[in-house]
């Protein structure tokens, strides 16, 4: 049996690494696609293009503007003189954010009557709204606290939050999202190959040639999907490498328990391929039936939207995703250095999941085969 | 160029199209449920941060203060806890992602009149949650000391904003417009390049060429099928956006349809020329198409990640790919009711491009005919 497995093992990397193409979609596309991810996922958001329409005009409007700058957040670059003219600003996508300092503010704050500041955002694109609205009020409340202090003596006075950041102190999103791209470039590229491969065998016609040789069907398989997981572990290495070398990402845990979290993630995502080969027939269904599942397999992952923001049925469907469980155990690994003791619920689940599938699929890849 | 050869070469490919139902039904339900994860399932918007307290005070004070942060919506608390050690086992295993810790001395220390230090810490792992976290933080401890100050009334400023083009900062209403791109290129590019390369592949294209249609007139044939397939996925993503999700269209629907049009006719046209290109392999041409038009149109066309954001060499590149044009034009006409004066330059550079790919199309053709 072992001869036999051995066999198949070899006629699939000569086959698989014989066209020169084939290694471009091996090894090229994973790199190409970890730069480019690895550039544009960032959800950071610097240089916020400002207008401020300063009324005021006194010094502690002029202060409060320095440390909108001060701040690194804000790009003051207009300082418009009507509010049409923000209108306009805006209209043009010239700022995205403009801030109206009203004519008594100094005036207002020295006789201590609450003074307002506008803030207008273009809400277009939401999540950087946000991120500038939590900037814009985190620099008034710090400017109004240190206000008060400096020219009330209070009685009662009011507490002075201290926040920390742990694990990624300077908030960098490419430290979270890089091992989230890894994970997710090995799913694509893993299941598209295993499907295509199995399929290809099919449409060509080599199948029957390989079912009249002495060949079991879970011998067969298991030389269909082996390589794979091979080269998925080989991609792996590739992309890790490249990731923490190119953009300097660290990794805090232990390199063995990542091998043995990739290991259990390739089960289920060979399963996975394995199991969309089953059902079609040609590649160009398989590879249609690929991109159909990785879509939400990379959107219900928590890659880029957190899980715990999403409709509790979506959050259900998730424990069914492999990508979920392998996050975690990267993120973990990469980022706060998690062990055994925390991440053995996500091995486990990717474990069960993993072989769940792959005797699903090879049921149905034996009644195929029959 | 003749009508009739045009038409019937259109109809071969319904035919074609037709027979094999599972990639239709994949290409019309590829749109739908991505629409209805975009739609339903994800969003930027941040709450339900998980929280754990660690209130060393225990006074009406402390209380009152976590009573803020439960009021405000965004952090839900998932225990108290009474050692540092805990704070460290509820981040670490990502139970909790902020703590809070009151100390001993924080009600005396405010009525004594000194600052009083309250600790937040923020697990920092995924930088784009915790960089809101912070601001809210802000925000409610600058509510606090509005609340607990009453009776001395410190100078206040009151951050007034408003949020223009998307008021609720829904993110549905930011991906959804560039949804559509995303989705016309992934289906139509890949669908095309696809097919034409099977003809290649399958020997049917030299069948093809014998007969008298001229290469323009083959082209044009190929592309109706999909023109019209891209155009039902336009109509229904827009459809589905603005009567089930309420995606706000304040523009001119006719320059939506226009525009559409033209960039779905120079993706159309992209996805032949790539099959002309990839030489008889489908694998080849479906990898192209993924790296050529899917990647850039989810990456690199500002639908979900600000170009603004990205690296100076990677804005330029985005340059090059029309799904940036059409994105903007997308969230213009959608979001901002923008007219043609603003989106005029957007429109020619598609058209540029969709009429230099097709004419690269014919040419190619003719060389490979000769």
């Amino acid at each position: 049996m072992r001869e036999r497995i051995t066999q198949m093992i070899v006629k699939e990397f000569i086959q698989t690494l014989r066209d020169r193409r084939r290694w471009m979609l091996l090894f090229g596309a994973p790199i190409i696609q970890l730069f480019l991810f690895g550039y544009v996922v960032t959800t950071d958001v610097n240089n916020i293009s400002t207008a401020l329409y300063d009324l005021d005009r006194s010094q502690e409007s002029r202060e409060l503007a320095r440390r909108l700058e001060a701040s690194g957040y804000f790009n003051v670059r207009y300082a418009p003189q009507s509010p049409g003219e923000i209108r306009d600003l805006i209209d043009r996508g010239e700022v995205l954010c403009a801030i109206q300092i009203n004519r008594n503010f100094a005036k207002d704050l020295k006789r201590r009557i609450p003074t307002e500041i506008q803030v207008i955002v273009d809400g277009t694109d939401s999540n950087t709204a946000m991120v500038a609205l939590s900037y814009v009020t985190k620099v008034i409340a710090k400017y109004a606290w240190e206000y008060a202090v400096n020219t009330v003596g209070t009685v009662l006075s009011p507490p002075d939050f201290r926040t920390r950041v742990w694990y990624n102190p300077d908030l960098k999103s490419r430290n979270y999202n890089v091992p989230g791209v890894i994970a997710s470039i090995i799913m694509i590229t893993c299941i598209m190959l295993t499907s295509m491969a199995i399929v290809r065998e099919r449409e060509v016609g080599t199948m029957e040639q390989l079912m009249v040789t002495p060949i079991r069907p879970v011998e067969l398989m298991l030389g269909k999907t082996i390589p794979f997981a091979i080269i998925g572990l080989l991609d792996m290495f590739m992309v890790t490498v490249a990731g923490v070398l190119w953009f300097g990402i660290t990794i805090k845990g232990s390199l063995l328990l990542l091998l043995m979290g990739t290991s259990v993630y390739l089960l289920s995502i060979l399963g996975i391929g394995l199991f969309i080969s089953t059902i079609l027939k040609t590649q160009q269904q398989s590879l249609l039936a690929t991109m159909f599942f990785n879509m939400p397999a990379m959107l219900l992952s928590g890659f880029m939207f957190p899980i715990e923001n999403m409709p509790v049925i979506f959050q259900y469907i998730t424990y069914l995703n492999p990508l979920r469980y392998f996050l975690v155990i990267i993120r973990g690994i990469f980022l706060k250095g998690n062990g055994f003791v925390v991440l053995w619920p996500q091995m486990a689940a990717l474990f069960v999941l993993g072989t769940v599938i792959i005797t699903i699929s090879s049921f149905r890849f034996r009644k195929r085969l029959g | 160029m003749r009508f009739l050869r045009i038409k019937a070469i259109a109809k071969k490919e319904l035919i074609q199209i037709w027979r094999d139902p599972l990639s239709l039904i994949i290409a019309l339900l590829m749109p739908v449920i991505q629409l209805f994860i975009y739609g339903y399932a994800i969003t930027f918007d941040v709450n339900n941060i998980t929280t754990v307290v660690y209130d060393q005070d225990k006074s009406s004070l402390s209380r009152e203060l976590v009573a803020q942060f439960k009021e405000s919506g965004y952090f839900t608390l998932v225990a108290y806890v009474d050692n540092y050690d805990d704070i460290d086992a509820y981040l670490d295993s990502n139970r909790a992602r902020v703590a809070i810790t009151i100390p001993y001395d924080f009600s005396k220390k405010m009525r004594t009149g000194n600052p009083a230090h309250v600790e937040v810490i923020i697990d920092g792992s995924d930088s784009n949650t915790a960089t809101i976290a912070e601001g809210y933080v802000a925000a409610i401890s600058l509510r606090y000391a509005q609340r607990i100050t009453t009776r001395t009334v410190l100078p206040v400023m009151d951050p007034r904003t408003r949020v223009w083009f998307n008021p609720e900062l829904k993110s549905r209403n930011f991906i959804i417009p560039g949804l559509i791109a995303v989705i016309m290129s992934v289906v139509v590019a890949l669908l095309t390049s696809l097919t034409v390369a099977r003809e290649w592949e399958r020997g049917t294209m030299e069948q093809l060429i014998s007969t008298p249609v001229k290469p323009s007139e083959l082209i044009i044939g190929k592309l109706a099928p999909y023109f019209a397939i891209g155009f039902m996925d336009m109509v229904l993503a827009v459809l589905v956006g603005v009567t089930l999700f309420g995606v706000p269209l304040r523009g001119d629907i006719v320059l939506l349809v226009v525009l559409s049009s033209v960039f779905l006719f120079g993706t159309v046209s992209f996805g032949v020329l790539i099959s002309i290109i990839a030489k008889r392999s489908q694998s080849v041409a479906s990898q192209i198409a993924i790296l050529s038009t899917m990647l850039p149109a989810f990456l690199l066309s500002g639908f979900l990640f600000a170009i603004s954001n990205m690296p100076k060499p990677l804005q330029v590149i985005t340059y090059i790919f029309p799904a940036r044009y059409f994105v903007t034009i997308l969230k213009g006409v959608f979001l901002k009711g923008s007219t043609l004066t603003l989106l005029w330059k957007e429109g020619i550079m598609l058209a540029m491009a969709g009429a230099i790919v097709f004419f690269l199309a014919i040419r190619k053709l003719h060389k490979r005919i000769d």
